[in-house]
């Protein structure tokens, strides 16, 4: 005799949950959408105005003011080049969205890190989530985004923003759990308030750290933004995208190239900025 | 009234503290309290800091010192008992009393100088007043003249990171007295220096102190930084008082066996001065004497040699045998020509300094006061029997053996 035990219907759930959210806020998000794609194209446009040598000279400036000589001759260099590839316009998308992306992974993660740091039962209820949102393939996170948001960028950094967060959450929990004991009490000792204690001497202590978090929330978001191309995200993405639908593995070389150039340059001038933060003053 | 008041001040640590506190009442051992997941930090400590008074605080790692000197800004909550300072008592205090308590009358100087590397050192002195909310320009000023008083002038701009630990633990210092707080509390300040530099921080503190009159609670788990340091020491052991009494007190008579284990490995040499082993110079000479005089004062007590001193005592130094028989065979009327130069002690100066001269020097060792007179005399044997019987057994040995090695074993005073 046979006995089959029926299968628990997770994904009937999950469908029927989602739909029902769609049905009764799908207008909320979709309002949203529109605002947020406002933004996002509103900087593409602002961006893609400058000529582009001039943006190159200035992410060059930059890019030695912080990281040295060699980093602004690599930024010049590969800015150069990817402008050559007349893949300019998709590097400036792609930026755009991981500049939205990361600033309201920042946005979001900074208090929650914070507060997970601070408070024993808010870490308990935050880490498990955080194991969940990174596991979790990024390619899921596309789907219920959709009837949300519509296809396009807005749900592209929606889902960047859940895959590539939870960085900058840990490493700001971390870094704060990691000021040296007597130093907070030095703070308390002195009639430090809370709050005080917190920007004074807490944010300071941590903050190679949480620079270190937004750094690998960067480069989630990077990788995010070009599977994200598969929505209609646009971008140096939609380009491989296109090259894998059309079996062209040279033009999806030269953008894959665009990326890595984009990232480095991203990397590079992040990672300074955090080794050049004040707390590293310390022996 | 005494500045700082501690009354049956009990701390127990753990899930159960009051569980603990009836266990405590019972008679329970610190042992015992542990097994059940408390436990002990201090019990039922009482003493009193006077007003102007360096208070040390002394035991081993686990004695609750640490664990004390918390409780006196509520770092640590107390479990029962009461601190009052200035007749109030604190562990009654909220919160915004807390602050206020902490920002205005009690600063503190960490072990590992707890500095903040991303700060200035002005900054770093400046933090107690930026808490306050006093104007950048006004702190600034006041934290200057705290690293000035601390002997920091010129490093102002520097980053901890760039300091030697004892200039580390001088920044430490001016944040504390940066504030202008009445009571300054000193957790193991000195602990973490070299010696050299350590012995250097004592003087300075005690010199500083001398100026400022601040109350201070130090702690140390070293018993010579105490004897040097203390105005009054409390002895703790497992989280009770052992001893509260001045060094002298603590040193002569050991309140149990513990506190004389302690007193035993003291190296006596840097804690007695020449007053404990001085006499009275029962034979001097006058510069106006003839050598026949001096050789029959001599002959009368048995000495090789004799201090010459003016009518006033005023020391002028000494006159040796062979010189006195020198001048009586030549005719010589007085030895006011043959008077040798001679080193002196002063009454305070700790055994190990008098050691030392006494190594140099041939004769009768002269004890004077400032204005030079003088005050009496110390001699070889009186040194080392003091050393000897302020070591009980075998630990005259270990004292300082060069020190004593080169005191000569034959006196030099007797014929």
């Amino acid at each position: 005799m046979n006995v089959v035990i029926p299968k628990f219907p997770l994904a009937h759930l999950i469908d029927v949950a989602l739909n029902w959210l769609t049905t009764h806020f799908a207008f909320l998000t979709k309002a949203l959408s529109h605002g947020v794609s406002l933004v996002i194209v509103g900087i593409t446009d602002a961006l893609l105005w400058l000529p582009p040598w001039l943006l190159i000279v200035a992410v060059s400036l930059a890019g030695w003011r912080v990281a040295g000589r060699r980093i602004g001759i690599f930024c010049a260099l590969g800015l150069l080049f990817i402008w050559d590839l007349r893949l300019w316009e998709a590097t400036v998308e792609t930026f755009t969205l991981v500049l939205i992306s990361t600033l309201l992974a920042v946005i979001i993660g900074l208090p929650l890190g914070i507060a997970a740091a601070l408070n024993g039962r808010i870490s308990k209820v935050v880490m498990p989530v955080l194991d969940f949102m990174q596991t979790m393939p990024a390619f899921v996170y596309l789907i219920p985004a959709i009837p949300f948001f519509g296809l396009g960028a807005v749900s592209a950094s929606v889902a960047t923003v859940i895959f590539a967060t939870p960085p900058t959450i840990r490493l700001t929990a971390l870094g704060i759990g990691q000021v040296p004991a007597d130093l907070t009490e030095a703070a308390d000792a002195f009639g430090s308030t809370r709050r005080q204690k917190l920007l004074k001497v807490q944010l300071p202590m941590a903050m190679p750290t949480i620079m270190a978090g937004i750094n690998q929330t960067i480069m989630l978001s990077l990788s995010m933004v070009v599977i994200a191309a598969m929505i209609g995200a646009g971008g140096l993405g939609g380009n491989v995208w296109q090259a894998i639908q059309r079996l062209e593995p040279g033009k999806g070389f030269e953008a894959g190239i665009a990326i890595v150039i984009l990232a480095m340059i991203l990397d590079r001038i992040t990672q300074h900025l955090g080794r050049n933060s004040p707390a590293t003053h310390a022996k | 009234m005494a500045k700082i008041q501690v009354e049956h001040l009990t701390k127990i640590f753990g899930p159960r503290p009051q569980q603990g506190l009836r266990m405590l009442d019972k008679g329970a051992s610190n042992h015992e309290i542990r097994e059940t997941g408390n436990a002990v930090g201090i019990a039922d400590v009482s003493f009193e800091v006077e007003e102007g008074e360096l208070l040390v605080v002394m035991g081993l790692s686990g004695s609750g010192k640490s664990t004390l000197i918390r409780c006196l800004n509520c770092l640590n909550a107390s479990t029962r008992g009461h601190i009052r300072i200035d007749g109030e008592d604190i562990t009654r205090y909220d919160r915004e009393q807390l602050l206020a308590l902490r920002r205005r009358k009690v600063s503190m100087v960490f072990q590992h100088f707890a500095l903040f590397p991303y700060r200035t050192v002005t900054e770093n002195a400046a933090y107690g007043l930026e808490i306050q909310g006093v104007e950048p320009a006004e702190r600034r000023a006041r934290a200057v003249e705290a690293l000035e008083l601390v002997g920091l002038k010129g490093w102002e701009d520097s980053f901890p990171g760039q300091l030697s630990g004892g200039m580390q633990q001088r920044v430490g210092l001016a944040r504390a007295l940066a504030v202008k707080s009445d009571i300054l509390l000193m957790d193991e300040a000195f602990s973490a220096l070299d010696p050299l530099i350590r012995r250097d921080m004592q003087h300075e503190l005690v010199s500083l102190q001398r100026r400022m009159k601040k109350t201070i609670v130090f702690i140390t788990h070293d018993l010579d930084e105490a004897l040097q340091l203390g105005d009054r020491i409390v002895l703790m052991k497992d989280g009770r008082v052992v001893q509260f009494g001045t060094p002298e007190e603590i040193l002569n008579n050991p309140a149990n066996a513990y506190v004389e284990r302690f007193v035993e490995n003291v190296d006596m040499s840097r804690v007695l001065t020449a007053r404990s082993v001085l006499h009275r110079a029962r034979v001097v000479a006058f510069p106006q004497d003839g050598p026949r005089t001096v050789l029959h004062k001599m002959n009368e007590e048995n000495y090789s040699s004799l201090l010459v001193v003016e009518r006033d005592y005023t020391l002028r130094g000494t006159i040796s045998l062979e010189a006195a028989v020198d001048a009586a065979r030549h005719g010589k009327k007085t030895i006011d020509d043959l008077i040798e130069e001679t080193p002196s002690i002063g009454p305070d100066d700790p055994l190990i300094s008098v050691i030392n001269t006494l190594a140099g020097w041939r004769y009768t060792l002269p004890v004077t006061d400032p204005e030079g007179k003088l005050l009496g005399i110390v001699t070889r044997t009186g040194v080392i029997s003091a050393l000897a019987e302020s070591h009980p057994g075998d630990s005259l040995a270990e004292l300082d053996e060069s020190a004593v090695d080169s005191i000569p074993a034959e006196g030099g005073e007797q014929v």
